[in-house]
């Protein structure tokens, strides 16, 4: 299995292609490109080893570089960016990670899925304040120095927005065929580093009234949300650094919320507010958006949590199957409730499923590696991955899941994914 | 901070020590106070109360010209959306139990107070908190006498914008606190 458009891998490592043994006629030629490149000339001395090397083991590398960028190569790996609203808004929409390409649960800073509602803010992070006021004893303002000087605390989550895998949703009522990066591609992993937003809470000094809070962004969409305050005081980070280095200007540089386990509309970036209040602020963004109409007429708000999910990321759309044989399925499973407890896979579309191994320690409310390996008969194959959590939450079918929305709903749509492998290897996304 | 609050704080900070172990450390507290005419300054918010309302005045007429001027463009005419438009901000009332629900203000907003709140930090998109308070008022009142929620010539302020009822204010089924 490779990306597409690249040299099939069974010819690269020089593999039968028909009985007898014979190898694909491009084996021979790719082989002989590399030992010409590896000749310099004359100038190499007859019998030096270097006659048997590749090229770049014969002249120095590349000296050092400040900040490292991904192998060249490897360009192609790159966020999808869709903008719904056109040249009419330019900044409204996002940027998706391309799961297809991508290992392991940590999602590289460059890559981290985007969304935003006006463009990313170009903050002066030494101009930038983050003002507490509302409910509290006294109202305090903290610039990113003070900010950097507190206790702070690493986690591994996962950030999903709640509209992730909108392609499935009952937007579209056809199955579409794009990479699995553009249907699932708005979660990613990260370990995010900061304080926990009980301290700063406690230091302007809570009055018991305060239930909710309003956390609103600097960019030029002054996002906001209302956040019931049990959460802001249990695990909610306000996060100075991802992945170690400090945030990047897409993720809400300087300074964001990180609310595990919700939808990642809540996490708000660029934080600048918090306001402590008595009930819900009612903003945009949780009312008329990220709010869930069901068939009946009536919408739930409020549902922050993302439920249990998973997918398999190879074999997906955006990849090719590469003949039968033996290969290993690997995917990422997650959910907002705790850990993950299992995740099973299907390769005869759901009638009988088998338990994959966790790529361990499982943390809560953080991507989950899961694998199993599968000898593929080069039949057409139907295979999915069914994730269950802690709590006993486990995936529906997109048909069931479907129902309980209205026509055209999209948010939290956490359905079983679907792979249709094809004879030759071309995988689809399907619904049943 | 009265004695009655500490006590509330302290009992608070010993249950989130035995729930959240990172509070275990407490912070340098470096936290720098701030006026409340300071605060007034950074609270855009408008819940649906009110209370932070600003003063200033507009009615429809005004919000029809606000509206040519800076939302046309967009939302299109009428307001209706379209193809090539932003969302529909009019329309689709009793639209959201039928096969082809319409999500607008009109239809589906359920405080008046979150137009105002919205239009003010938001819009115009390219030109985002350019509008007077009079004009952000007057919008709002366009919009809303547009899909009908209130009369042609009602002037919205600070009184009587938090006492308009959006048709779909009873619309929504609160999952906070979490059902189990």
């Amino acid at each position: 299995m490779s990306k597409k458009n690249t040299v099939p891998a069974a010819e690269a490592l020089g593999e039968p292609v028909a009985s007898g043994g014979l190898l694909h006629r491009r084996a021979f030629l790719a082989g002989s490109a590399v030992a010409a490149a590896a000749l310099p000339g004359a100038a190499v001395a007859a019998e030096s080893i270097g006659d048997e090397a590749p090229s770049w083991m014969t002249v120095p590398g590349i000296t050092f570089r400040p900040y490292g960028d991904p192998a060249r190569a490897e360009r192609e790996t790159a966020r999808t960016v869709l903008q719904p609203y056109g040249d009419l808004a330019p900044g409204a929409g996002v940027g998706m990670t391309p799961l297809q390409n991508l290992e392991g649960t940590i999602t590289p800073n460059g890559l981290h899925f985007e969304r935003s509602h006006n463009g990313r803010p170009i903050i002066d992070s030494e101009r930038h304040e983050f003002l507490i006021h509302g409910l509290v004893v006294q109202p305090l303002k903290f610039d990113i120095e003070a900010l950097l000087r507190y206790p702070m605390a690493s986690r591994l989550l996962f950030i999903e927005c709640a509209g992730n895998s909108f392609f499935n949703s009952n937007l579209f009522s056809e199955p579409m065929q794009v990479p699995v990066g553009m249907i699932h591609g708005l979660i990613s992993g990260a370990e995010w580093t900061g304080i926990p937003l009980s301290i700063l809470l406690d230091e302007a000094g809570l009055d018991p009234r305060g239930k909710w809070i309003l956390a609103e962004g600097a960019d030029s969409a002054a996002m906001s949300r209302s956040i019931p305050m049990e959460k802001a005081l249990d695990d909610a980070i306000v996060a100075l650094y991802q992945n170690g280095e400090r945030l990047r200007p897409e993720n809400g540089y300087p300074m964001r919320l990180v609310l595990p386990g919700y939808e990642g509309n809540m996490s708000v970036k660029w934080l600048r507010r918090i306001k402590v209040t008595e009930g819900p602020t009612h903003t945009k963004d949780e009312t008329s958006k990220y709010s869930d109409l069901m068939p009946d007429g009536m919408a739930r708000q409020f549902t922050f949590r993302m439920d249990v999910k998973s997918t398999i990321t190879r074999p997906a759309t955006g990849l090719t199957m590469r003949g039968a044989g033996l290969y290993q399925i690997s995917g990422l499973a997650w959910s907002g409730h705790g850990r993950i407890a299992r995740v099973e896979v299907s390769a005869d579309g759901g009638k009988s499923w088998a338990e994959a191994a966790l790529d361990g320690p499982v943390q809560p409310m953080a991507l989950t590696r899961f694998r199993l390996p599968w000898s593929w008969d080069g039949a057409p194959a139907v295979v999915q991955s069914r994730a269950t959590d802690e709590k006993g939450n486990t995936q529906l079918r997109r048909e069931v899941w479907s129902e309980q929305y209205a026509a055209g709903h999209l948010y939290h749509c956490n359905a079983i994914q679907t792979w249709g492998i094809a004879s030759n290897g071309e995988v689809s996304n399907v619904y049943i | 901070m009265s004695i009655f609050d500490r006590c509330t704080l302290s009992t608070l900070a010993v249950v989130l020590l035995v729930a959240s172990p990172v509070l275990a450390e407490p912070g340098p507290k470096l936290g720098e106070p701030v006026s409340a005419e300071e605060v007034a300054k950074w609270d855009i918010s408008i819940a649906p109360d009110g209370a932070t309302l600003p003063p200033g005045r507009g009615d429809a007429e005004r919000g029809a010209h606000v509206y040519h001027q800076h939302c046309r463009r967009c939302h299109g005419g009428g307001a209706r959306g379209g193809e090539k438009f932003a969302d529909a901000l009019a329309g689709g009332i009793d639209s959201l139990a039928g096969d082809k629900p319409v999500k607008t203000i009109a239809s589906y907003w359920p405080y008046a107070t979150t137009i105002f709140d919205y239009v003010r930090r938001a819009m115009p998109y390219d030109r985002p908190m350019s509008l007077s308070n009079d004009d952000v008022y007057a919008v709002t009142a366009y919009l809303l006498s547009l899909n009908g929620i209130i009369k042609d010539g009602q002037v919205m302020d600070a009184d009587s914008l938090p006492g308009v009822k959006m048709p779909n204010r009873d619309g929504f089924l609160l999952y906070w606190p979490e059902p189990n």
